[in-house]
């Protein structure tokens, strides 16, 4: 039975048994949840098409948040991806772009999201691997394997670290979910289990004091746009990784330092909408504008 | 915790620990109550809860899990208006609860007899959660696991007569997480067993009829 207590732990036992990690962590949680690996496997793959629809749900026009503060960002950047044949960043990095916003504007309109590992960081893992398997070919088996390790990986960052934005800030959410997302970017390109540790540990590194500052508290502004850059770290730290750049500090190392940091944050920059983007002029003022007053 | 805390839930958005958390602490309290609907709710919300929990719909998400619905059930944006239909009427307090987790709500129910209970627990994250009090009592238990929660009388032996029933009667059922809290030496106490495999509901029956018992529940993983 694996502790997920370390990051190390998980790389260390897949490479002794010469597994992916995925596969490592399928058969471990099986018999943890006494279920058949099938079963959870099946589970699994339907978080996936839950992903996927959130993807195609969050791409309709006239999608708007409760709030009617946001709204269309993934139509538009699909739009654009699409006219534009790619603009500055691709063809494969603008539609992953996009899907990445319509995963997390789905989520502020109240529609149906799979939290990875929260809500407000949903659009992160699903703009990567949707991408892969859509626009890439990555066969949906690979695909679904690979979020075992990225929960994995969650697990352990949630019991030495955590996830959750009151918390820990923004490096909490989005930080978590890119690593996570860089490490299963990683072992579907056919990357080591260590490869996929250091993915992890570039991507947190790049978000580490990264605020929770959500105006008038609503998971909109700046959410549904941070899952853009968490989906452009886990990209870039998952090349990084599988390029050999490794990183310099371990990856558990930088998970102690995610709390620590996430510690020292002050509370009106943990979810509490006193400080950041929240308090600036234009943020009291769309706060205002929601709840009048 | 299992992996899929981290991937999931499945939910309606837009806050894993604002609005599916939310809806978990109030399946708690629909537990508490058997599934019946109250006449009276009050809910206390304290830190980032009493904040901002009009845009993250807390009030709709607490007040559907207390109706009973799941966190991805698409009735939670409604359900401010269903509970207006259903006759119950709720209050939302916002008051800072010292000492508790920033996401805290604490929810007192009246049914139609007249009875009452409570419960607070905090959002921890996730859509985790985790019950700081039944009743005013303290317990400590996240949901995860099948939690069989026993009121009884402080008196010798309440222990070993329900550990010693799961002994002999549900030989099979394995105990992960034990809890003892009491009002005071020969009063109210509780008792939070936490389980891992899912006991039938006969278990229940045969604790509530074991002396000094008041009342048992189980809730089932949330
Ligand atoms: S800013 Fe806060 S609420 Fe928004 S995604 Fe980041 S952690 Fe979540």
């Amino acid at each position: 039975m694996l502790k997920y207590q370390s990051i190390q732990e998980l790389v260390s036992a897949a490479e002794e048994r010469g597994l992916k990690i995925s596969e490592l962590v399928m058969l471990d949680q099986a018999e943890a949840m006494e279920q058949t690996p099938e079963e959870i496997y099946e589970r699994m793959r339907r978080s996936f098409e839950v992903m996927r629809e959130s993807v195609a749900e969050g791409q309709k026009k006239d999608l708007r948040s409760m709030s009617g503060l946001t709204g269309g960002e993934g139509y538009l950047m699909k739009q654009y991806a699409e006219s534009t044949n790619g603009g500055l960043c691709g063809d494969f990095l603008s539609k992953a772009i996009a899907r990445a916003l319509a995963v997390a504007g789905c989520n502020a309109a109240m529609g149906r999201i799979v939290a990875a590992p929260t809500a407000g960081s949903c659009g992160i893992l699903p703009g990567c691997l949707v991408s892969l398997h859509e626009d890439r070919g990555i066969p949906e088996r690979d695909i679904v394997m690979s979020i075992f390790t990225a929960g994995a990986f969650g697990m352990v960052i949630a019991a030495n670290s955590s996830i959750a934005g009151a918390q820990g800030g923004c490096q909490a959410e989005c930080g978590s979910a890119a690593g996570m997302a860089a490490a299963s970017l990683v072992e579907v390109m056919g990357g080591t289990p260590s490869q996929c540790g250091d993915a992890c540990a570039i991507a947190i590194a790049n978000q580490l004091g990264l605020v929770c500052d959500p105006v008038a508290g609503l998971v909109e502004i700046p959410c549904i746009k941070r899952n853009v850059s968490g989906l452009m770290i886990a990209f870039s730290s998952a090349d990084l990784a599988l390029a050999g750049v490794g990183p310099k500090i371990p990856v558990d190392e930088c998970v102690d330092a995610m709390r620590e940091v996430g510690n020292a944050l002050p509370a009106a920059l943990k979810e509490t909408a006193g400080g950041g983007l929240a308090t600036t002029p234009t943020g009291v003022k769309l706060r205002k504008q929601v709840f009048g007053k | 915790m299992n992996v899929f805390d981290i991937i999931g839930p499945v939910m309606i958005g837009p806050s894993s620990s604002h609005t599916a958390g939310a809806v978990r602490i109030g399946r708690v309290v629909n537990k508490l109550m058997d599934g019946q609907t109250p006449e009276k709710l009050e809910i206390v919300l304290s830190g980032s809860f009493a904040q901002t929990y009009r845009g993250h719909g807390t009030d709709r998400a607490l007040l559907a899990g207390i109706m009973g619905f799941r966190s991805d059930s698409a009735e939670i944006r409604d359900a401010l208006e269903i509970a207006k239909e259903r006759g119950i009427s709720y209050e939302f307090i916002k008051r800072d609860i010292p000492g508790a987790h920033p996401n805290t709500a604490r929810i007192t129910y009246t049914l139609a007899d007249g009875s009452t209970g409570s419960a607070q627990a905090a959002s921890v994250g996730g859509g985790n959660i985790r019950v700081d009090l039944i009743n005013g009592m303290k317990v400590d238990f996240s949901g995860e696991s099948n939690t069989l929660l026993v009121m009884h009388l402080d008196r010798p032996g309440v222990i070993a007569a329900v550990t010693t029933l799961m002994r002999w009667e549900y030989a099979d059922l394995n105990i992960c997480n034990f809890h003892l809290s009491r009002e005071q030496r020969g009063g109210n106490a509780i008792m939070t067993i936490e389980i891992d495999n899912m006991p039938p509901e006969t278990l229940i029956e045969d604790v509530r009829k074991l002396d000094h018992v008041t009342n048992a529940m189980l809730i089932r993983r949330l």
